[in-house]
């Protein structure tokens, strides 16, 4: 523990002396627990010995602000669920009451199966997705600074530019996708699906061949969409974040640099809500049209 | 940036908080929008027909006015037949009474006639009686007489 703290020290002091390329990796390494190299269990204290744990390391940055995230969610909506009256609603169940009817006519626009699941599935979608997103408006070395200062050396704060979280979420649908698929038109009716067209019986290796990409790609697009805008955006905070960063002393240059930070990451963050909204809504919408499709026979 | 076990975490916590939403979220928020739904479902069915109501009650109560208004002046106009025919029955009665007494007027004139005439008669007979016993110097004997006078005083 205390070669780690004094790991973190080394940092913060050496923080400044960063350049611009440390410091971007700096902010796009997660916080990374899995076996070191020398065989003990810890935290990865760089890129490459994270890269270096493989596949059995957990991501404790985006772990716990998925699960704090979620939780809170979660909780509020419980707390409005446990409390609800049919009367006026007060605050906070007025805007749960808003956000299910919102998601429930979303559902209803787009799936036309019955699924009790299908709306409560959105419905996390939507709002898990959209308080990861918007971790994306904190500034971005608050977190990681408030970290180092407690001895941990990176912390992504958002959890969706981590294409586990989403590819987590994607894979998740995309079970949902196959196991509906099965149980409304059977194994069978499925690898029919799969099989049997667009060109008959008799084009089945090219069926399978279009079919399969067509099923593959819904999980991997819906991942990789949502990865790619926050970790795009969270980017161009970063790179916004540098012009700041390169202020040395009362120059013209270093002024106008600071203030064009300070412009730009504002006129970004506004812009962001934008994003950070759309994305979730986009998850969520995709989610539904792939459930619905999964509720559907083709013939 | 790694792919690694976070996926697995993220996927096992992405059922659990579906789970959660759809056991403890969902269905009582649901059900409780629904039953606010049919409150005010019901009350708007209920003011429906109170209105319904309320104009049955209005158009029945108009007919009652009406109604009663009928039955006024329906009580009015005999009121005022039977007036009317209480007049005409009252002047008939004093035209009979006046006749009655006027004929029983006439009755006792010709009666006091009658009776004036009878005494006249007497009277007549009387002084015929003494103007003859005048003229013939001598009493007549009255009794003797009578039978003649008496003729004499139905001939008058």
């Amino acid at each position: 523990m205390s070669s780690e703290m004094a790991h973190a020290a080394t940092e913060v002091a050496h923080e400044a002396a960063h350049t611009s390329g440390e410091y971007i990796k700096h902010h796009l390494q997660n916080l990374t627990y899995g076996q070191l190299p020398d065989g003990s269990w810890g935290i990865a204290h760089s890129a490459a010995e994270a890269k270096a744990m493989g596949f059995w390391a957990l991501n404790l940055d985006t772990f716990f602000m998925s699960l704090l995230l979620g939780g809170i969610i979660m909780f509020l909506f419980r707390r409005v669920a446990t409390t609800i009256v049919t009367g006026a609603p007060g605050g906070l169940q007025n805007f749960c009451e808003w956000a299910i009817e919102f998601v429930d006519s979303s559902v209803r626009g787009s799936f036309t199966a019955k699924n009790n699941m299908v709306a409560p599935l959105a419905l996390t979608i939507f709002f898990w997705v959209f308080m990861m997103n918007l971790m994306d408006l904190i500034p971005i070395d608050w977190v990681p600074l408030l970290m180092s200062s407690l001895g941990v050396p990176f912390f992504k704060v958002v959890p969706s530019t981590d294409p586990n979280a989403t590819f987590g979420m994607a894979i998740g649908v995309f079970m949902l996708v196959v196991y509906y698929s099965v149980k409304m038109k059977g194994f069978g009716g499925f690898m029919g699906e799969l099989t049997l067209q667009p060109f008959g019986k008799w084009g089945m290796p090219v069926n399978f061949l279009l079919e399969g990409v067509n099923l593959i790609a819904k999980p991997i697009s819906l991942a990789l969409r949502l990865f790619g805008n926050m970790y795009a955006g969270e980017m161009i905070f970063i790179l916004i974040a540098l012009m700041g960063g390169a202020w040395a002393g009362f120059s013209l240059g270093g002024v106008t640099l600071f203030g064009s930070q300070i412009l730009l990451s504002l006129g970004w963050a506004i812009f962001h809500i934008l994003i950070v909204t759309l994305q979730a809504f986009i998850f969520m919408t995709l989610t539904v049209v792939y459930m619905d499709m999964a509720h559907q026979e083709h013939h | 940036m790694n792919i690694n076990a976070t996926l697995l975490a993220q996927l096992i916590m992405f059922a659990l908080f579906v789970w959660f939403c759809m056991k403890f979220v969902w269905t009582p928020i649901v059900a409780a929008l629904d039953e606010r739904k049919k409150q005010i479902a019901d009350g708007l069915a209920d003011a429906e027909r109170a209105k319904q109501d309320l104009e049955l009650a209005s158009r029945r109560s108009a007919e009652i006015l009406r109604e009663a208004k009928e039955k006024a002046g329906e009580i009015i106009g005999n009121s005022e037949k039977r007036a009317s025919e209480i007049v005409e029955e009252s002047k008939t009665q004093a035209k009979v009474e006046g006749e009655r007494i006027i004929a029983g007027a006439k009755a006792e004139i010709d009666q006091e006639v009658f009776r004036a005439k009878e005494q006249l008669r007497t009277q007549v007979s009387s002084i015929a009686l003494a103007g003859a016993g005048k003229i013939l110097g001598r009493e007549i004997d009255a009794k003797a007489h009578s039978d003649l006078l008496d003729k004499l005083v139905a001939e008058i």
